[in-house]
Formats: C-alpha cells, sequence, structure tokens
C-alpha cells in the first residue's frame, strides 16, 4: 500500500519516531536540523494527477464495486457470459461517477480551506509578517486580540494582570479563559525547549524550559493550541513547539469513529445472506442443468453441438457462473449509491427546516453526519447534560429574602436602575421595595448586597464599554451583578483588597482571607476589613450548612427565612441563605496564625484548613436567602414531556451536585412528584460508576428518568457504553460543551447544542442545533420520516429485485437451464437505473405517513422504530415471501396465457421477444402499481416520477425496437418491431391486468384485515386524520412543594486559590483608562 | 451542508420557507379505508366476471384442431428413417387421415407444432448472426462468431444463413388434402406468404442487394448452404422466386424463436378464394401428407399440424378465461371476507379507539 501510494505521487514521509522534541527560540538553523513539520497544513486527499488513480482505486475497494468488477471480468469470458459487457458496465459507470463527483467536490473545498488557512498572517517576532504556511517550530509569534492560534504555542506573556489570557475554544475543547504564570524578559529570546513528541492528548504536555542556564518545568497549563481563538487579550507572545500536522488539533482530527446505522448492519448480515441464496438459487439451477444436460441435451446435440471437450457437468459448472450474472440483480449493487442519495436528502431537510432555525442565534440546525438519518427514529434512551443543554447556563437573581423579607415577586414593572451609573442594563428585578430599601439605608439590606459584592471569587474587567465580570459560576456572576445594580458593585480586586462602589462612594475593603467553596463545606467565607476598620466574616452557602452554624439569637429569622426558602424552591430556584459575623481583633489574629500554620503544613492540609475554618464559621447572623434561577432552555419541559410519551428514555447525566441536578430535574417535567423511588448513583470512580449501574441497570432501565449526577466526562461516555452494551438499544447523547464529546462520540447519535460553551460538542457531534427543544422535532419528526422512508425504501428495494431476479428462476426450467435472461437485456440495464429509480427515491424522500402536527399530537407513533418493526429480518423473510409469490405471478400467467396462442391475424406472438417484453412490463408495472400501494404521500413529484417513468418506459421500449435503432446497431437490438406486434394485442393487456390485479389485491386484502382487526397507532392515527389535530398544548409550569436547596457553585474548587496567591504580586497590573477619578486601585 | 447564504444579517442563514424545503408539498395521502376497499374488491370481481364470460364465450366459437403425425398412420416409417443421421438424405413421404368434426368459419389458419423442442436455449439462440440476415455484404461472407459450429462448413465457406437456429429450420413440408363424402380430393390451398411479422419481413430480414443482371443466387454465391439443408437458401420457395433468400418466410417464421419448448408456428392460411373452402374448412375427412424430414426422435420430440381459427383474442386459449373467472370468483370470497370483518369489527369504530 506504502509503495503503491508512493509510486501514485503520494509523500509518504518515513520518519524516524521522533522520542523527544528539541528546539531553540529564533533558531531557525537549528530547528530545521530536526526537520520538524513546519506548519502547512494538508487536510485534501488527491491533486490533479493522483484524483483518478486514486479514486478508482479506493472505490474498487468496496465491496459493491468489486462485485461489479467479478461481474464483468465473468460477462467477459464467452463461455459463461449469459449477458452483455453493457448490463454491467452502465450502473458501475453510473456509480463510479457519481461517487466521483462527490469525492471530487468534497476534496476541492478541502484544498480551498487549506489555502485560506495557509495563507493567513501571523506576525513573526524574527521575520514579520508571515504566512502560517511558513512558521517554524521554534518561531516566537505574536498574537493578537481575536486572532486564530498560530500552532501549538508556548505561552511567554500576555497584556492581560496576571499573564492571563482569554481564549475561544472553537474547536477543541471548552476552556474559557486560561491563566498563565510565566514571565519571562522577551528582550533575551533564548529559550531552549525539550518536550514531549507530538500527539494527541489535549490535557497533557511535559517538557523543560531553560533560560539562562535555569530550567523550568512545562505543563499543559502553559500551552495554547491551535484551533482556538484569541479573546479579550490585546496580545501574547508564544513559541511554536508543534507546527502543522503535528498540532493536538490535526493528530486528533480525522480520527473519529465511523458511525453506522443499524440498519447499515442488517443491511450487511442480510447482503451476506443473499450471496448466500444467490449461490443457493445457482447451485439448484446448475444441478437441474446437469440434469437437463445429461437427459435432453445428449439429444438435443444434433440441432446445438456442444463445444469440443464439453459434458454435462462442465455444463452445469458454467452454467452455475452464467446464472451468477443473470442473478447478480438479487444482490443489491445500487442499494448503497440510494441509500446514500436519500440519506443526503432526509439530511438536507434537517438543514432547511425552519422549525428548527434559532432566529436569535441566526442557527439553523444542521445534519452534520449524513449517514445516520434513520437511526433517529430509533432511539430509546437519550442522554443529556444539564448545564447549556436543558439550562441555558444563564443565572437570574429573582427573589430575596433579607431580615424576613421577601422580596422579588413578579407584579410590578421592571426596576428603573439608570440611578446607578454602573448598573448592568441587562440586569432586571421587579420589587421597588427592595430599591426603596437600599436607597432608604436599611443595615440589613445593604449587609445583604455587601455581603453579595464581598463574598465571591469573580474577577472584574473594566473596558471602555463597562465593567464585566469573570465568574466561575454563573450564579456567582448573578449574585455579583444583582449586588452591583443594587449599588454595591464591585470594581476590582487585587490579592490583599477588594475595591466597591458602595452607592456612589469608592470604598475599599481589606480582604484578609477566602475561605474557599467545596464540596463538603458547601459554603464560602470571605474576612474583611471594613475602611472604618471593623473585621467581619461574610458567609454564603447551603441553607441547612449555614442554619447549623447560626447563632441561637438568629432562630426566628430563621424561621421566618425557611418560609421564604420554600416558597422559591417550589418555584424551582436555586437558593442560597447569607450570614455574617463581626469578628474581634485579637480573635482573629490569633486564628490567623493558626490558619497559616495549616496552609503550609505539607500533611492533610485540605483536612486542617477545614477544621481551622469551621472554627470561625459559628456563630454566625443570618441576614436572608438569595433566590437564582437557573434558566431552563425555552421548551425544555414540554420537549421532556413529548419525548416520554414517545416511550424515551432521557438520562441526565451532569457534573452538577445532586440537589442542583434534581432540582432541574423537577423543573423541566423529567421527575414529578408522584414518582416516588429515586435511584441516586454517587460514586466517586468509574468502576464504582459501573458496578453500581451494573447493579441498578435493570431498575434503571425501567425508571422513565435517570439522572447521573457527578459524573466526570468520561463517566459519562462510560454510562453510555454500559447502555449500549447491555440493552442493544439506540442511544442519542446531546450536549453542548467539550465535557460531553466524549459521550458524543460513543452514542449512536450525538447531538450538539451550538451554545455558549464553544464548538467542540458540536463538531464532534452528527446532528446540531441552537435549543434542546428541537430534539423532539428532529426525533419524532425527522427521525421517524426518515426511519419510515429509510424502511419503505429497502423493503421496496428488495421486493422489486427479488421479483425481478425470481422471475429468471422460474424460466430456468422452461429453457433447460440453459441462463436464458426473461427479460431483454436492455432491459436488465436499465430496470434498476432508469425505470424504477426514480419513483422510489421520490417515495423515500419524501414520504409522510402523518404529518409533523400529528407526530407531534401522539408521540406514540415513534414506537415502530425503537422496536425495529419496520424492517428487521422477519420483514425481510416477508419481502422474500412476497417476491417469491409475485414472481410466480408474473411468470407463470404470461406464461400460461402465452405459449399456446397466436396474435389476432395467426401470427406468432408466443416467441421468446414477445414473451420477453410481455413478462417485462407485467413486471413493470406490477411493481409501479405496489410502489403506489406503499406512497402514503402523493406529491406532484412522485407522480411525475411514477408516471414520467412508466411513460419513460415505453418510449425507451419503442425506440429500441424501432426500426431505425435495428439497423444502425443491428445486433444490439435485436428486438425490432417486438413492441409494435405484441403490445397492439388484446391478449397481452388482458395478461397484464390479470397479473397486476394477482399481484396487488392480495397485499391490499392484507393490509386492510391487518388495519380492521389489528391496527397500529400507525393506522389509527391515519384513519383519523380528517380531523384536523388540536393545537400543541399549553404546560402549566408545576408548583413543587418539597425544598430543593442547592448551593450554586461549580463543583471544581474556584479561583480563590489564585486569586490570594503569592504570585499575583509579582505581575504588574497593567493600569487601565480609570472610568472613575477616585480609583483606588492598589499598585504594590 | 450548513454553507452560509451570500447575505449577513440577522437573519441570514434562515432557510427558504419553500414548501418543499420545509416538506409541505401538497400532497394526496389516500389510505385504506373500507368506503374505497371494499367497493374496489367488489368492482374488481365483476369486472373479471364479465371478462372472464367474454372470453369464455369468444373461445367457445374458436375452434382448433391438432393432428399429431409424429408416428401417426404411414408416418411410422418415416419416423423410424429419421432416427439415423444417415438416411436423412433419403426422401420419406406419408399421409395421416384425420376428421374435422365442425365446419371451420372465417378465416382458419395452419400451425406445424413442435413439442419439446428448445429453441429457447442461450447458445441456440445466440447462435444465428442478425447483421447477415439483414442482407450486409461484409457479413454475409464473414458471418459472426456466434454462429459457431455452423459458421463455415469443412471447407471454409461462410454458411448463409448461419447458425444453430438456421441449421434447425424445421423442413417438412405439409399438404392438406379434403376428401368430401363424394370421393374426390381436393387440396386444401394455403397462402405460404404472409406468414410472418410486417416488420420481419421488411426490416429484419433483407436479401443482399441484388438487380436485374444481379441474380440472388450470384449474392449469395461464395456462401454455402446450412449443414442440414437440403436447398440452399436462394430456393427454399420453388413457386415464388420472391418469397426466397433471407426474406423466405418460414426462415422469418422458424428463426422468431420460441420462448418455450413446445410451439407452434404459423404454416399457411387457407385461401378461401375458391371451392368448398369460401366459407371456411368444411366439416369433414382430410389427409395430411407429410414430405418427412426433420427427425423429432433424437430429442423425443413430437410434430403436429394444428389447424386453427382466430378472433380478437387470438387462438383458442382457454387459460385466460379460465383464469379470469377463478380470479373474480377469489376476489369476491375476499371481499366477503373483508365485508365481514369489517362490520364485524371494524364498523363500530372499536379498533380505532385509543
Amino acid at each position: 500500500m506504502g509503495s503503491l501510494l508512493s509510486a501514485c505521487g503520494i509523500n509518504v514521509k518515513k520518519k524516524k519516531v521522533e522520542e523527544e522534541r528539541h528546539l531553540r527560540a529564533n533558531d531557525r538553523e537549528f530547528n530545521l536540523s530536526f526537520k520538524y513539520a513546519n506548519n502547512a497544513i494538508k487536510t485534501s486527499k488527491y491533486n490533479v494527477f493522483t484524483f483518478l488513480p486514486l479514486n478508482l482505486f479506493e472505490q474498487f475497494q468496496r465491496l459493491a464495486n468489486a462485485y461489479f468488477v467479478f461481474l464483468l471480468i465473468l460477462q467477459l469470458i464467452p463461455q459463461i457470459s449469459s449477458l452483455s459487457w453493457f448490463t454491467t458496465v452502465v450502473p458501475l459507470l453510473l456509480v463510479l461517477s457519481i461517487t466521483l463527483a462527490k469525492d471530487l467536490s468534497d476534496d476541492i473545498t478541502r484544498h480551498k480551506n487549506d489555502n485560506h488557512v495557509n495563507n493567513r498572517k501571523v506576525e513573526v517576532l524574527i521575520n514579520g509578517d508571515e504566512k502560517w504556511m511558513n512558521v517554524q517550530v521554534g518561531d516566537i509569534v505574536k498574537l493578537e486580540n481575536n486572532e486564530f492560534v498560530t500552532a501549538d504555542l508556548l505561552l511567554l506573556s500576555s497584556s492581560e494582570p496576571l499573564n492571563l489570557i482569554y481564549i475561544e475554544t472553537a474547536e477543541l475543547d471548552g476552556l474559557v479563559s486560561k491563566p498563565v504564570n510565566v514571565n519571562m524578559n522577551l528582550s533575551i529570546c533564548y529559550y531552549c525547549v525539550r518536550c514531549e513528541p507530538p500527539n494527541n492528548r489535549l490535557d497533557k504536555f511535559t517538557g523543560t524550559l531553560t533560560m539562562r542556564g535555569e530550567t523550568f518545568a512545562l505543563d499543559n497549563e502553559r500551552i495554547l493550541l491551535r484551533g482556538c481563538t484569541l479573546r479579550n487579550t490585546e496580545w501574547c507572545f508564544g513559541l511554536v513547539v508543534f507546527g502543522g500536522p503535528d498540532t493536538k488539533l490535526m493528530q486528533n482530527s480525522g480520527k473519529s469513529v465511523f458511525k453506522r446505522t443499524s440498519i447499515d448492519h442488517l443491511m450487511n448480515v442480510l447482503v451476506m445472506f443473499i450471496f448466500g441464496f444467490l449461490a443457493f438459487m445457482c447451485t439448484i439451477l446448475s444441478i437441474g442443468n446437469a440434469i437437463w444436460e445429461y437427459q435432453e441435451g445428449n439429444s438435443f446435440i444434433t440441432f446445438l453441438p456442444r463445444a469440443d471437450g464439453a459434458n454435462a457437468s462442465l455444463s452445469a459448472f458454467l452454467t452455475f457462473w452464467s446464472y451468477v450474472i443473470i442473478l447478480n440483480t438479487v444482490v443489491p449493487i445500487s442499494l448503497y449509491v440510494s441509500v446514500e442519495i436519500l440519506r443526503l436528502g432526509n439530511s438536507y431537510f434537517i438543514d432547511w427546516d425552519r422549525k428548527m432555525y434559532h432566529v436569535k442565534s441566526d442557527t439553523p440546525a444542521q445534519a452534520r453526519t449524513t449517514t445516520l438519518n434513520e437511526e433517529l427514529g430509533q432511539i430509546k434512551y437519550i442522554f443529556s447534560d444539564k448545564t447549556g443543554t436543558l439550562t441555558q447556563n444563564i443565572m437570574t437573581f429573582n427573589r430575596c429574602s433579607i431580615n424576613g423579607k421577601s422580596y422579588g415577586k413578579r407584579k410590578s414593572r421592571k426596576i428603573d436602575f439608570s440611578w446607578n451609573s454602573l448598573a448592568d442594563s441587562k440586569f432586571c428585578f421587579h420589587d421597588h421595595k427592595l430599591v426603596e430599601a437600599v436607597k432608604s439605608g436599611s443595615p440589613e439590606v445593604r449587609a445583604f448586597f455587601r455581603l453579595l459584592a464581598l463574598c465571591h471569587t469573580v474577577m472584574a474587567e473594566e473596558k471602555t464599554e463597562g465593567l464585566f465580570y469573570q465568574a466561575q459560576s454563573p450564579d456567582e456572576g448573578a449574585l455579583v451583578t444583582a449586588a452591583r445594580n443594587f449599588g454595591f458593585v464591585f470594581r476590582s480586586r487585587t490579592p490583599e483588597t477588594i475595591s466597591l462602589v458602595e452607592m456612589g462612594v469608592p470604598t475599599t475593603y481589606e480582604l484578609l482571607a477566602v475561605l474557599d467553596f467545596n464540596n463538603v463545606r458547601k459554603r464560602m467565607s470571605v474576612i474583611v476589613r471594613s475602611p472604618e476598620g471593623k473585621l467581619t466574616l461574610f458567609c454564603k452557602g447551603a441553607d441547612t450548612i449555614i442554619y447549623e452554624r447560626l447563632h441561637p439569637s438568629s432562630s426566628k429569622l430563621m424561621e421566618v427565612t425557611t418560609e421564604h426558602l420554600n416558597e422559591y424552591a417550589g418555584e424551582g430556584l436555586r437558593t442560597l441563605a447569607l450570614a455574617y459575623k463581626d469578628l474581634d481583633e485579637d480573635e482573629f489574629e490569633k486564628w490567623k496564625e493558626r490558619h497559616h500554620e495549616a496552609s503550609t503544613s505539607l500533611e492533610d492540609r485540605e483536612a486542617k484548613l477545614d477544621t481551622i475554618y469551621e472554627e470561625i464559621e459559628k456563630d454566625l447572623l443570618l441576614l436572608g436567602a438569595s433566590a437564582v434561577e437557573d434558566k431552563l432552555q425555552d421548551g425544555v419541559p414540554q420537549t421532556i414531556e413529548q419525548l416520554a410519551k414517545a416511550d424515551i428514555k432521557i438520562w441526565v447525566l451532569t457534573g452538577d451536585k445532586q440537589e442542583t441536578a434534581e432540582n432541574i430535574g423537577y423543573s423541566c417535567n423529567m421527575l414529578r412528584e408522584e414518582m416516588k423511588e429515586i435511584f441516586i448513583v454517587a460514586a466517586n470512580t468509574a468502576e464504582e460508576v459501573r458496578e453500581e449501574l451494573l447493579e441498578l441497570l435493570r431498575t434503571a432501565c425501567m425508571c422513565q428518568a435517570v439522572i447521573c449526577c457527578r459524573v466526570t466526562p468520561l463517566q459519562k461516555a462510560q454510562v453510555v457504553e454500559l447502555v449500549k452494551k447491555h440493552k442493544k438499544a439506540v442511544t442519542l447523547a446531546i450536549g453542548d460543551g467539550a465535557n460531553d464529546v466524549s459521550m458524543i462520540k460513543t452514542a449512536h447519535i450525538g447531538v450538539g447544542i451550538s451554545g455558549q460553551e464553544g464548538m467542540q460538542a458540536v463538531l464532534s457531534s452528527d446532528f446540531s442545533f441552537a435549543q434542546f427543544r428541537y430534539l423532539q422535532r428532529l426525533l419524532l419528526v425527522h427521525g421517524r420520516w426518515s426511519y419510515l422512508r429509510m424502511c419503505k425504501f429497502l423493503r421496496y428495494f428488495f421486493y422489486k429485485n427479488f421479483t425481478f431476479t425470481f422471475v429468471h428462476f422460474w424460466y430456468g426450467f422452461f429453457c433447460g437451464f440453459s441462463a436464458q435472461t426473461v427479460y431483454d437485456e436492455w432491459f436488465i440495464t436499465l430496470y434498476n437505473l432508469v425505470y424504477t429509480a426514480l419513483p422510489v427515491i421520490g417515495l423515500s424522500i419524501f414520504d409522510q405517513d402523518v404529518n409533523d402536527r400529528w407526530s407531534f399530537q401522539y408521540p406514540q407513533l415513534y414506537a415502530p422504530g425503537q422496536l425495529n418493526q419496520y424492517f428487521s429480518k422477519m420483514a425481510f423473510a416477508r419481502i422474500l415471501l412476497h417476491s417469491c409469490y409475485s414472481s410466480l405471478v408474473l411468470f407463470f400467467i404470461p406464461w400460461a396465457a402465452m405459449c399456446d396462442t397466436v396474435r389476432d391475424d395467426g401470427k406468432d406472438i408466443a416467441d421468446y421477444q414477445s414473451f420477453a417484453l410481455l413478462a417485462q412490463t407485467c413486471l413493470l408495472i406490477a411493481v409501479s402499481v405496489q410502489m403506489g400501494l406503499d406512497t402514503y404521500y402523493w406529491t406532484a413529484v412522485n407522480q411525475f416520477f411514477l408516471w414520467g417513468s412508466l411513460s419513460v418506459y415505453f418510449a425507451v421500449t419503442f425506440t429500441m425496437y424501432s426500426n431505425g435503432m435495428y439497423l444502425i446497431f443491428t445486433s444490439s437490438f435485436p428486438f425490432i418491431g417486438t413492441a409494435r406486434n405484441s403490445l397492439n394485442q388484446p391478449n397481452v393487456w388482458l395478461t397484464i391486468f390479470l397479473t397486476t390485479i394477482l399481484c396487488i389485491l392480495p397485499v391490499v386484502a392484507k393490509r386492510f384485515l391487518f388495519i380492521q382487526l389489528k391496527p397500529t397507532i400507525n393506522d389509527k392515527v391515519r384513519q383519523a386524520k380528517a380531523v384536523p389535530p388540536p393545537l400543541p398544548r399549553k404546560f402549566p409550569r408545576r408548583r413543587i412543594s418539597t425544598r430543593r436547596s442547592g448551593y450554586a457553585f461549580s463543583h471544581a474548587r474556584g479561583y480563590g486559590d489564585l486569586v490570594t496567591s503569592g504570585r499575583f504580586l509579582r505581575i504588574p497590573v497593567k493600569s487601565r483608562p480609570a472610568l472613575f477619578p477616585h480609583t483606588d486601585t492598589p499598585v504594590p | 451542508m450548513g454553507k452560509k447564504q451570500a447575505g449577513t444579517g440577522p437573519l441570514s442563514r434562515r432557510p427558504d420557507n419553500s414548501a418543499f424545503k420545509q416538506q409541505r408539498l401538497p400532497a394526496w395521502s389516500p389510505s385504506l379505508t373500507p368506503q374505497t376497499v371494499l367497493p374496489t374488491f367488489y368492482i374488481l370481481s365483476l369486472v373479471c366476471l364479465l371478462l372472464g364470460i367474454w372470453l369464455l364465450i369468444t373461445v367457445e366459437y374458436t375452434y382448433e384442431l391438432k393432428v399429431d403425425y409424429t408416428d401417426a398412420g404411414t408416418c411410422e416409417q418415416c419416423f423410424n428413417l429419421r432416427k439415423h443421421a444417415i438416411d436423412s438424405s433419403t426422401p420419406c413421404k406419408c399421409t395421416v387421415s384425420f376428421h374435422v368434426p365442425k365446419t371451420f368459419p372465417g378465416d382458419v389458419f395452419f400451425y406445424y407444432g413442435l413439442r419439446n423442442f428448445h429453441q429457447n436455449l442461450r447458445r441456440y439462440m445466440d447462435s444465428r448472426d442478425d447483421a447477415q440476415m439483414v442482407g450486409r455484404k461484409n457479413n454475409l461472407k464473414a458471418p459472426s462468431s456466434y454462429c459457431a459450429p455452423f459458421d463455415y462448413d469443412a471447407n471454409g465457406k461462410p454458411i448463409a444463413p448461419c447458425g444453430a437456429v438456421a441449421n434447425s429450420m424445421f423442413n417438412d413440408s405439409l399438404t392438406v388434402m379434403y376428401n368430401p363424402t363424394d370421393g374426390s380430393k381436393i387440396q386444401v390451398p394455403l397462402y405460404r406468404k404472409g406468414i410472418a411479422w410486417y416488420t420481419d419481413k421488411n426490416v429484419k430480414f433483407r436479401n443482399p442487394p441484388t438487380n436485374n443482371t444481379f441474380s440472388l443466387q450470384q449474392a449469395f454465391e461464395g456462401t454455402t448452404r446450412p449443414l442440414y439443408w437440403q436447398r440452399p437458401v436462394y430456393e427454399l420457395d420453388d413457386i415464388d422466386s420472391n418469397n426466397n433468400g433471407f426474406i423466405n418466410d418460414d426462415l422469418i417464421v422458424w428463426m422468431r424463436e420460441a420462448a418455450f419448448p413446445n410451439f407452434k408456428k404459423l404454416y399457411g392460411v387457407l385461401n378461401r378464394a375458391q371451392g368448398p373452402f369460401t366459407e371456411g374448412l368444411p366439416a369433414g375427412n382430410y389427409t395430411l401428407s407429410i414430405n418427412y424430414n426433420f427427425p423429432v426422435e433424437p430429442f423425443r420430440g413430437r410434430k403436429e399440424l394444428v389447424i386453427s381459427m382466430v378472433t380478437w383474442f387470438g387462438g383458442q386459449n382457454y387459460f385466460l378465461p379460465i383464469a379470469y373467472l377463478v380470479t373474480s370468483g377469489l376476489i369476491l370470497v375476499t371481499a366477503v371476507v373483508l365485508t365481514t370483518v369489517f362490520v364485524k369489527v371494524g364498523k363500530k369504530g372499536k379498533n380505532m379507539e385509543e
């Protein structure tokens, strides 16, 4: 293969395996000596010269095409050839050229993309502007805001404080920002880097950097990957480590798993079976031939001498191969091409669907994989991510309870925050009493918002357009924004201070300690010193946790607040309790010492710190509670209810905590009050999850809904794998973020939500759209139709080909098993290609059993797909029997009608050519009527295709049997005059009519009986169609009675560490254009 | 997929709102309702019944008579003689008597029938050269290799017409004598031309070009007759010289290979110009005299003379009328079953409930 490819001009690099990469910054000569790949990429497969040979070589590797070639070779052997070469060559050429055209256009697109990417410009430190493809390993490049990352870079420095850079990861993973902590002097550009060879692991990088004799360890934190875009960062410098094909992006691409649908697998099995069946038929016929030759053939040699040395057994052997040629149509070669065409068509319908187009983000739905459509109609399990998929990942501050008073009932109009020049205009709140309380100076209310403004790990960024927050979790952002709008604006932070603007007055608090959040603590606190010198601990956390640590004096307030909390939880909000405590200076000093001790201890630091935190977070005074709404995406509850009705099991796999996940489960209708048993899978390692799941799998699979909390991306994939393996069901995974990629790739169908969390989920998905609610349309409408169409197509396709072929089989018994065809060779050539191609494609692209509104009205219509009812081995066996019956009718009726009859003028009509014409016309009309019977949705196109194909048949037949054609191509068209002489005979048409009736009416009767006796839901809906479907119901928002509080942080540790770390100090914070005259940014 | 459209703007990627793209094409969606299915069955049953009766009546008045002369009458000797290929050139004549019970009114057609003769074997059917028989000069002397081994004779002379089909042409000649009760013998006059398809006679089969000075025999010079033939192709008909060469009607009829091993081919049409035959073939006794050439014993075949009338529906063919009547009955039974099921189960609409 390799030698062949290089012979074809393909550049196969035989490189030594690279063990370690060694490079020097800006030293091109040194770096070039290693012959590392430069930054040019090549995703195209062919060039002008290699296209034809390579593409053909690839195509002939496919079984179907190879089979064609095999047939062609058989046909070239005169003793075997029972059909002319063109019967094989014409379809083969057609199939080849269609594929050729498709591959060509694909490759041209790839060439264009490559050129575009390779010619992008980037500033290289030593050469100035350089095209991407000329960038070498070891170059230092400067990236500016909104530029694409050129190659895999080792980050050297950035314009931002803390050397943070912000990147949008369009093609890689979902990271939003990336802190880099290296500060290096660019004037000495002499770094020496040793690192690992190129690989495809996105999360790992090891290497060392030597600079002025000092060696530093490098890890993944400092690597900026190609495929990202620099955002909100003025500039950064990076050293090219991997270029072009060595980048992690390229190393990762092209290795995606090729997904195949269950129908594909079934088809492969069936094709194998058909091969066996073909061999079986040919064997029977060749045995028949041996017997015939022995008994009859010997006596017929007077008229037809045998070839030299031939006898009955050789004749039987040759006949076997001759029949392989004749009966080859039983192996559906054009099936694969047709299946691709109709999947492509159905994919286009998904792309074109306006009802899956999201106006706000201008995103249409996209079928990224065009080979999986029908599986959308067979989904049994949906695995959904939560954040960004079910929810918008937007948190809004909705309600709060301060000092026993509840605010935020949605009854009045929006509050105008114009009095606060720093307010975020997007924030809205509806209770004027709260504004009045703030303005009037209520100490509790002010303390409440002060807490929100101080107790968090959000980073502030001031830009000319205003103030922006970078929050670890969106709920923190929501709380800080709320405080901002109510006059307690968090402006900036340093490791030791937090600057606020309190009701217009700039105030700086000294930040003494951050008691960070973690899963066990479920709370976070800060200790600050106010400008007046007062020491205060502010704490927010899950209500149960806070309640345990309250001072007894708060007990009364606690009761009231609890009521409010219950109310908020009932509305599906995420709640937090807020408390504070004034600290003694002495007490704090002592605590601080112990804290320092603990934080510097090497053993059990975490546990010790927790104990220390515990000591100070007690006797708190309750301030109140906040309630944040985790906004669901539009239509999520309805969608989930619909999917549940379609008997699709929905599993939510989320990294969130149990409470949060449960909460969402309730609010989006997945969990309902009447559901009693909730199994909780909470385990720490993959093995445990698997064990627990295996135990629970039975139970879980009986459940309507399953929620898995705290699962890592890998575990998500494992859960999917588990269900795939043990349930043999078709699974769909839907997600929006990088953490869903593994799950999306594992599931039979991966759906990406093109949302805010980057594009990686979309890029590894098979289908993508902007909103979760489009899933129901994708499955219940497009999926169902695609499945229906595909199955109808397959059933019809097999039927027409089997029927076509079996007639030959029966004729074998009358023609001494001599491999004589029943039909004209041209009919054999054109039957699949022309006469029956378009109607069946029209059927399988346009057919609808019921329209989309009915599909929504009766989600139960989805069930047949899940149960594989429309196409299975059983269905295939039925098709086989049906074809057998049809072919018997189609052969023996014309045989009996014709064998002893004459024309109305006494001349011959029982001749071979007339019989061939009669048989093929009967066949074509019977299968066309069968097609009509299968068509549920007669569009003008269907009518046109069907009538058009029949007309084309007669037109082509009359043309090919005309005098002119015969006189020009005498040996190719020996059927001259047959059409004229037999199609004007009444008995011919009476025969056609009789065969059609006998082929069709049993089918009609059977279908009618089934509709009457055992109607499927489908039949019922089709019969009831006269009544227009009612409009979709509105779903009332459910009230939930039990309280579910959720601490809103994500389960990962926050920025707390970074915010307070000493490293922070080494970086000069760049001063920015001040928004306020009184900015007192402390610059150490 | 997902190609961006040219325009930019808030809705630039919105798909078109066409009925085609939104799959809302107006369509007719029929379904199998009792109101359509049951009447269809009854009507079709009736249609088949009427057709069946009509055809049956037609066929009842179409007379056909088959006379198997393989080894009947005095033909047994000839039958035995033809067992041996050595005596193939020895002429043999024989006669068979038969009785026509009813007068065949109108046009009467005389066929020769062969049983168990496989004209439909693939190698047999391929063994012909249409290009030669359409009279092309080049092909006349260079027959297609498909004709092998009947393409050249032992001396390397091209055979015209070549191939196994032409070689095995039926070469019995049949004469039918009418024996009225008065003891006389009248030969039944037959048209021996106009028995082939018009297209075959005029397009598919043509003689090599001839003119007044260049006779057919000269045109065929350099070729030889097929092995089993007694006469060359340009002397097939010694009465009508225009019926010679590739356009000989008997040859054309033979060259239209039968689809099945039992077949009959038109031999002649009764000439009703004179005598007792103006009204058709009268009832009475007949004698068939045969120049017995065609051997059928080797392939265990039979030969027969078929005398038949023809209607708009062709010859006597009982299959279609009976098939239609049976079909009609089956449809009726099915229709009754379907109606019963519908009345018992479907009518109340219970089966359609959710």
